[in-house]
């Protein structure tokens, strides 16, 4: 089937919460190494899509056809902030179950080195900055082996050191045949990417248009 | 992702729990003290009768050992919603019932057997009998679990409720009446030296279909909860 070659093909998606619909039907098809955009104002159900795309939520109508499950990176870190970065990766890793455990110190090490944590890596969770936290949430993208990437909001808290991090990490996994799905409100973007982009219309948008 | 990685997950979430008590060490003393002070409240106020207290000793270390066991149940899932954690743990392919179980295993460790351990002291201060002491601390071995596994589908339930706790309490306390009366009505009948294993055995097969069970109800609570 021609269908079976996408790495995940949505149509005619959509959610309704409490009996309204939360966005416009969206559709889209992606192949192995592609990016798409999400793009649209706040509140337009952006977050929602990824939440239904990760399988967190049941679509209302539509179909998504995802060949394996993805990685899902939202606006919660899931960091714990009684442990410290390097506890927090660490326990991450060994519940993913990805990597053998005798190796996983020096790929902790490598992998905090990657995002830039070296510094804090022996401090607790509470005591880093939001942009930290962002960074050490990221960090899972290193380690876990998912060929499909949804992440929300990706860049924001990040400085612009951070965010060329990101772009550096994202361009190798791009390159290495995986996708990634990412959400923003339109001030940053990746540079220097081939993407696609799809852009969303809230639901009651288009209800106040129509009463307009 | 694999099957073969099902174990290091439960083991993995074992330690980072252990971990996590450790740190919040503050946290877990307070149902301990709860049940301490509770315990004591008793003789000062239905009067210090040794032969009263030793009449009231099962019921009254059991109900205490209950509210002391609830108390903890609200922070179950609670900061792994809050945090997103357990959101990533259930997209991470694991068993969901399994975490569910290695949670529940972490919690009474941290939360159950220290009541089991402090048990033989409540007895004490409660003048219960020598001869129904090891009768109350079996009953409790067999029964803190219970508590742990009901009290674990509770929290699922409530865990996406801003104050979920005092609903936590209301939908628990009636799973646990008969939990209570089998456990006291032991007790009391080792107090008197009537047999007491039936009841005994009654609660542990209670426990062997909550163990059973109580993992995959919590697993489908946390999803409900979820979405």
């Amino acid at each position: 089937m021609p269908q079976d070659s996408h790495m995940i093909s949505v149509s005619e998606l959509s959610f309704e919460r409490y009996f309204e619909r939360v966005f416009e039907p969206v559709s889209f098809d992606m192949d192995a190494g592609s990016l798409l955009l999400v793009t649209g104002s706040n509140g337009c159900g952006k977050t929602t899509l990824l939440r239904l795309l990760a399988g967190l939520l049941e679509p209302s109508e539509g179909k998504i056809h995802c060949q394996e499950q993805p990685l899902y990176a939202g606006h919660n870190p899931a960091i714990k902030d009684d442990l410290s970065v390097e506890e927090n990766i660490i326990f991450w890793m060994n519940f993913m179950g990805t990597r053998e455990t005798n190796r996983g110190k020096e790929l902790c090490k490598r992998v905090i080195r990657d995002i830039g944590l070296t510094p804090v890596a022996l401090q607790e969770g509470r005591t880093l900055s939001a942009g930290q936290r962002k960074r050490c949430s990221l960090a899972r993208l290193l380690f876990c082996d998912e060929a499909l990437w949804l992440l929300d909001e990706p860049y924001s808290n990040l400085d612009p050191e951070g965010i060329a991090m990101l772009d550096d990490i994202l361009k190798t996994h791009l390159e290495a045949g995986g996708s990634c799905i990412m959400t923003t409100h339109g001030s940053l973007r990746p540079e220097g990417f081939e993407l696609q982009e799809c852009h969303m219309i809230s639901g009651r948008e288009r209800y106040a248009g129509v009463a307009a | 992702m694999s099957k073969q990685a099902t174990g290091t997950a439960f083991g993995a979430l074992l330690r980072r729990d252990f971990l996590l008590a450790y740190r919040r060490r503050a946290e877990l003393l307070q149902p301990l003290v709860f049940l301490l002070v509770v315990t004591t409240l008793f003789p000062l106020g239905v009067g210090p009768s040794p032969q009263l207290l030793a009449n009231i000793a099962p019921g009254v270390i059991w109900i205490a050992a209950l509210l002391a066991s609830v108390l903890s149940l609200d922070s179950l899932f609670r900061s792994d919603y809050e945090d997103g954690t357990l959101e990533q743990m259930v997209l991470s392919g694991q068993s969901l019932a399994l975490i569910a179980l290695a949670r529940i295993v972490a919690h009474w460790l941290v939360a159950g057997l220290p009541i089991v351990l402090l048990s033989p002291l409540l007895a004490m201060w409660m003048n219960l009998a020598d001869e129904a002491v090891p009768v109350l601390i079996k009953s409790l071995i067999i029964g803190t679990p219970v508590l742990s596994l009901i009290g674990a589908i509770g929290g699922a339930l409530t865990v996406s409720l801003k104050r979920g706790g005092q609903l936590l309490s209301l939908l628990v306390f009636p799973l646990y009446v008969p939990l209570l009366i089998l456990a006291t009505s032991a007790v009391s009948a080792a107090v008197v030296e009537l047999p007491y294993t039936g009841q005994l055995g009654l609660m542990f097969s209670g426990l062997i279909v909550a163990l059973t069970l109580a993992p995959f109800a919590t697993a489908a609570a946390l999803k409900l909860s979820l979405s």
